[in-house]
């Protein structure tokens, strides 16, 4: 495009002060976990690893974090599962109230998270807990893949419509029955988009916290929960600071993955 | 065996889809919908205040005070307020970010700034909160910056923060739709003789409306059902969500809770109806 140098200056500011914007509270964290000053002054006053041996042996910290993988990867397993039915039912079938089940699967996330929240949870004080099965990490997991179908049927949903059913006719009319059809041709085709769908459920989960408030019994702490716990404690400032950087750092993990999986699934349908 | 079973399937075609259903159906349409529904209902029931107790006779009390309390009213506008800050800041930060990652950065420079830009929506929520707490604490980088003038915690602290949260979901749907718009348009305009803002006016701007609507479904929506964020940098600010999570905990009155909750929701299904006529619900 032809834009006047001034133009394109004052386009070029507003992207780095964007990008400013983004990034320099997430650095502000790095650095803090560093940071000597307990209450985070700032400029810090000098530098220490001690608020990280802190943290490594805090051992809420690391209950915390494995309750929040088992939440984790309890929601994307069962996401995985009714999102994926739900997407070969609406890509294969003609049904009545095909359109609602759509808006039905996004509902649980379009709602807002205290809506979600205390609905799961009067719904299983007034049915499950008398049944004797009491809020706790099963509940958790419950309510957070309640909301996480949404992601892996949008995944799955999105690779089937764009596969050709010529696959799948070739693979019958050379003898091949549903199930075999299934396990060498469609399966194939739409694990990246499992496992992206995946990905994604497991990230929601992993960052929950309005749910995860209402569905939580007492004895349950994810690392979110956790984080919000310790905020308001001066005194578990910096291990809250060096968890935070963590997580900041450990984000790039996912975003490492989908890059690939892009970059993979690219190059197999070009 | 097996292969019957398949043959069988094969054949009926209702079976089958029965089989995929049965299970997502049951899990959503019984008991997320149920849940919800239950939670509608109790809307109009009331909590007996000696014993505690649900009383559950259908009555309108709640909505009454929600409409003739003062401090709800002033609530519920300062939350749709504080949205639709949140949903301008957004616009304003992504609109000039947008147009450079769309019309002026080189494509390797752009497949960088897309990653750039996404790379937050993965760091978590809480995180991003809390290092805006530290920034704008007493000593902290915004006092330090602003030589003692920092925002403070306050509903100034909260917009900024929501803002800063739901950012990327602002420019995205901008950036798909100034890709959208070709450069030659551009160019048209200029050889009219149009100047830079003449073609932003007339060009661009109309060109991008639906795909602000639609990012502001994101940001304005996710500000309206917020509560976390208000307790970490809000200070004593409240909006409807925190006044929906104390009517559960401290005051334990889930009916008047749930009654506070329809608010958003309500307020939510008018914008979308309202914003349905723009065609932004295709951009999503």
């Amino acid at each position: 495009v032809i834009l006047s140098p001034m133009a394109k200056w004052c386009l070029r500011l507003g992207m780095a002060l964007g990008l400013a914007f983004i990034y320099v509270p997430l650095a502000v964290v790095l650095v803090n976990s560093f940071n000597a000053d307990r209450t985070f002054g700032w400029p810090p006053p000098g530098f220490t690893v001690k608020w990280w041996q802190a943290a490594w042996d805090s051992s809420g910290v690391r209950a915390a974090l494995w309750t929040s993988v088992q939440a984790g990867l309890g929601a994307a397993a069962i996401a995985l599962v009714l999102g994926s039915l739900v997407a070969f039912a609406v890509h294969r079938h003609r049904f009545f109230g095909r359109q609602a089940l759509s808006l039905l699967v996004v509902l649980p996330i379009a709602l807002p998270g205290i809506v979600t929240g205390i609905a799961l949870d009067s719904a299983w004080r007034s049915v499950i807990a008398p049944l004797g099965l009491g809020k706790g990490l099963f509940s958790v997991i419950v309510g957070h893949a309640t909301f996480c179908v949404v992601v892996v049927y949008n995944n799955v949903l999105a690779r089937l419509r764009r596969t050709a059913p010529s696959l799948e006719e070739a693979s019958a009319d050379l003898g091949a029955d549903t199930f075999q059809t299934f396990r060498h041709i469609t399966f194939p085709l739409v694990r990246s988009a499992l496992f992206a769908g995946g990905l994604l459920a497991f990230a929601l989960s992993f960052d929950e916290i309005v749910v995860t408030t209402f569905t939580a019994g007492p004895s349950v702490q994810t690392l979110p929960i956790w984080i919000f716990n310790n905020l308001f404690r001066p005194n578990q400032a910096p291990v809250v600071n060096v968890v935070a950087a963590v997580l900041i750092v450990l984000s790039v993990i996912p975003i490492y993955l989908a890059q690939r999986l892009s970059s993979d699934s690219a190059t197999t349908h070009r | 065996m097996v292969r019957r079973l398949a043959a069988w399937l094969h054949t009926h075609a209702r079976v089958r889809l029965a089989a995929l259903l049965a299970a997502p159906l049951l899990w959503l349409a019984g008991a997320y919908l149920g849940a919800l529904a239950v939670l509608l209902v109790s809307a109009f029931w009331t909590v007996n205040t000696f014993t505690g107790e649900l009383v559950q006779q259908p009555t309108l009390v709640n909505f009454q005070a929600l409409l003739q309390g003062e401090v709800y009213r002033t609530v519920a506008f300062r939350t749709v307020a504080t949205a639709a800050a949140v949903t301008i800041v957004d616009a304003l930060i992504a609109l000039p970010m947008a147009f450079f990652m769309a019309k002026v950065a080189r494509p390797r420079a752009r497949t960088w700034l897309i990653i750039a830009v996404l790379t937050p929506l993965w760091a978590s929520y809480l995180v991003k909160a809390y290092a805006w707490r530290v920034i704008l604490g007493g000593g902290g980088l915004a006092d330090w910056m602003s030589a003692g003038h920092s925002p403070g915690y306050g509903l100034t602290a909260t917009v900024l923060v929501l803002a800063y949260l739901w950012l990327p979901y602002m420019i995205l749907p901008i950036y798909a739709g100034l890709e959208r718009l070709p450069d030659s348009h551009l160019e048209a305009s200029a050889d009219l003789g149009a100047r830079a803002a003449r073609t932003f006016r007339s060009v661009v701007l109309p060109a991008v409306v639906p795909s602000i609507i639609a990012g502001s479904i994101f940001t304005f929506s996710l500000s309206l059902g917020d509560y976390i964020t208000v307790q970490i940098v809000g200070g004593r600010t409240q909006l409807i969500g925190n006044l929906v999570y104390v009517n559960i905990g401290a005051a334990n009155n889930l009916p008047f809770a749930a009654a506070l909750a329809t608010v958003p929701v309500v307020i939510m299904i008018g914008y979308l109806v309202a914003v349905r006529r723009s065609g932004a619900l295709e951009e999503l």
